[in-house]
């Protein structure tokens, strides 16, 4: 229960650690520049070191909060019990190509996705491919698979994808950081992705949306729930977000939610939360104390509300209202002990 | 009482010497422990299957493919940088003047100063597409119907990977090699030349064959480098995993041991994925001193190393 509310001596200097996901890393680091250039007495150190190692830096408690695209699941709750999850920024993936003389919008459904990486579809004028896209001369060569070599937030989002999709793939497959992949080959990082994209032809390969659109890549339309085709774009990626009703409270379990293929005609269908998940009681962080974890509660306020203007330019999309809403009251219930912590609105 | 400078150099040394085997011991022992639940659980067919799922609704863990991937690469990379190594030895020790040999010997050395990941970028974003519009597309074209030169030519594969290892193994075989032939004595050369020889005969059939054991001894330390070469690897071999890793052709993306755990140890989160990890790391252990035992078997027994040899 809460007994008191500490009194924080402003000049005290204070130095913050997380770790996680390489997905919210731009934006994270982002935040974390314009946050300390406001707030100087607060030293926040975020390594991008991949979901699961920020997940088990947690559960260690070697760091103070982590990032992560996957959810916590029902194994990592245990280990790291009372652990909360805040939504704090919203990303796409694209499926990007690279076929000479075709420029973006290919149409490809996402059961069709589903057979081209898992080796069903082999050549890019495979009829699958070919009856979705009437209008194009598609070439006869064969298809060079991209994937993650690295486990990779983004590659738990993609296979959820298309075990959504095909029941083949969740059946074989199923859903993971990293896959036992048929076909194709592996690069690391979204960087490494694009890279290889990029630089070789006939291939296909999933990048967050960043990573498509610095890169100038050319990306497929997929079909969404209405049957419309969809380019991923700040718009249709923000459009998942706003159709979200019913979202699990900070405390909840999140292991079976996701954004993907949500309603409305312009909602892209591949579409993620990056989260920063923190303990409810900090006082299990032997590093921190009153006055620190008082700090990382304002900067997770700061960066679910002001922080949010870092993202558009970073091509990530801000919180839509009711998701900032729950982050609030997820974030006013973390406490030191029995210690309530003040947030300077 | 008095304790000699001797008493003291000879503790010392031997401390220095048995940390060595501390270290041996400690990792080995570590690598075992980590790798005993993947071990319970898929026992000998870790070792020889060929399936590779980390998902925990699928797990099932296979390491052949990375074994073979291993032996492959580092195959082609002592096939192609030891008679490199040995030419350069040759020429450095045999046939330069002075004014040449020393510019060329620091320029060989200063190769292996390159970090590795330096050659990884420079493989991913440079050499890869020389090897694939001037290697890999004629090879297919011409010599397709043999199964090594099968598949569609992309830059990112088995070939790839062994000519980068092989470009980095030249130093050490090269240095190594050279230093050996160096210290084969004078009196072998002068003898060979007075009883008429070319120069050709003498490097061939006198000095190399002299040091043969020395240059095998330095083929083996760039063997043990390609074999644990991880990150140069792992930007150029293409990562792939499970079946489709098994290099049945050059033209093929694969994957070494060292790569698979460089690209997913830090980020295992699941504990027996995890275990299987350590458990390839285990292999690769395995593997090295095995390396290395043969080596000591072939360079005693084989070459019949006699006294006064440069070993």
């Amino acid at each position: 229960m809460t007994t008191s509310t500490a009194v924080v001596n402003p000049t005290v200097s204070v130095k913050l650690t997380g770790a996680g996901s390489t997905f919210i890393n731009p934006v994270l680091q982002a935040m974390i520049s314009a946050y300390q250039a406001a707030t100087p007495t607060v030293a926040i150190n975020y390594q991008s070191v991949g979901s699961g190692a920020g997940i088990s830096a947690l559960e260690g408690h070697t760091v103070d909060f982590a990032a992560s695209d996957a959810p916590l699941q029902a194994a990592d709750i245990a280990k790291a019990p009372n652990a909360l999850t805040i939504p704090t920024t919203i990303g796409a993936e694209a499926i990007a190509y690279n076929v000479p003389g075709i420029a973006s919008n290919l149409h490809l459904t996402g059961k069709v996705i589903a057979d081209i990486f898992s080796g069903n579809v082999t050549t890019w004028n495979n009829p699958e491919i070919q009856s979705l896209n009437t209008n194009v001369t598609l070439p006869s060569n064969s298809i060079l698979v991209v994937h993650r070599s690295d486990s990779s937030g983004t590659t738990f989002v993609f296979t959820g994808y298309l075990s959504q999709e095909s029941a083949g793939w969740n059946k074989t497959y199923g859903q993971s950081k990293t896959i036992g992949w048929p076909v194709g080959l592996g690069a690391n990082g979204n960087a490494g992705v694009a890279g290889v994209v990029q630089g070789t032809t006939y291939t296909i390969g999933y990048v967050e949306l960043d990573y498509a659109i610095a890169n100038k890549m050319t990306v497929a339309s997929v079909e969404n729930n209405a049957g419309n085709w969809v380019l991923p774009t700040l718009a249709s990626s923000a459009a998942a977000a706003t159709s979200v009703t019913s979202l699990p409270a900070g405390n909840g379990v999140w292991s079976t939610f996701n954004l993907l293929n949500q309603p409305g005609a312009n909602t892209y269908p591949i579409v993620t939360f990056s989260y920063i998940l923190v303990y409810k009681d900090l006082s299990v962080n032997t590093d921190l104390n009153v006055n620190s974890a008082d700090a990382l509660v304002n900067f997770l306020y700061w960066a679910v509300n002001t922080g949010q203007g870092q993202a558009q330019g970073l091509s990530y999309v801000p919180l839509p209202a009711n998701v900032v809403a729950i982050d609030v009251a997820t974030i006013q219930s973390i406490t030191f002990g029995t210690t309530a912590l003040a947030i300077q609105q | 009482m008095k304790i000699s400078g001797d008493r003291i150099f000879n503790v010392v040394s031997a401390v220095v010497a048995a940390t060595a085997a501390v270290i041996l011991a400690i990792t080995a022992y570590t690598l075992a422990t980590g790798s005993a639940p993947i071990l319970q659980k898929e026992g000998l067919s870790f070792f020889t299957g060929i399936m590779w799922n980390p998902n925990p609704a699928h797990e099932v863990f296979g390491a052949l493919p990375y074994l073979e991937g291993t032996l492959v690469t580092s195959a082609i990379a002592l096939i192609i940088g030891v008679p490199l190594s040995l030419g350069i030895a040759i020429f450095l020790s045999e046939m330069s003047p002075a004014t040449v040999r020393v510019p060329i010997s620091y320029l060989v050395e200063l190769l292996a100063a390159v970090p590795s990941v330096i050659y990884g970028l420079w493989g991913l974003f440079v050499f890869r597409f020389y090897v694939k519009d001037y290697l890999e597309i004629p090879l297919n074209k011409y010599l397709g119907w043999i199964p090594a030169f099968k598949g569609t030519p992309y830059g990112l594969d088995v070939l790839t990977a062994g000519l980068i290892l092989a470009i980095m193994i030249i130093p050490t075989v090269s240095s190594i090699s050279r230093e050996v032939l160096r210290a084969v004595p004078n009196p072998i050369r002068e003898g060979a030349y007075s009883i008429g020889a070319t120069r050709w005969e003498v490097v061939s059939k006198w000095v190399v064959s002299y040091g043969r054991s020395g240059i095998f001894g330095a083929a083996i330390l760039g063997l043990g480098r390609a074999v644990g070469e991880t990150m140069a690897v792992t930007m150029v071999i293409g990562n792939s995993v499970g079946p489709d890793a098994i290099p049945t052709s050059l033209l093929k993306p694969s994957q070494t041991m060292a790569s698979l755990i460089a690209s997913n140890v830090r980020d295992a989160s699941d504990p027996l994925s995890f275990s299987a990890y350590i458990g390839v790391g285990l292999m690769l252990l395995i593997l090295g001193l095995s390396i290395n035992v043969i080596a000591q078997v072939m360079v005693t027994r084989l070459l019949k190393v006699k006294g006064g040899a440069v070993e």
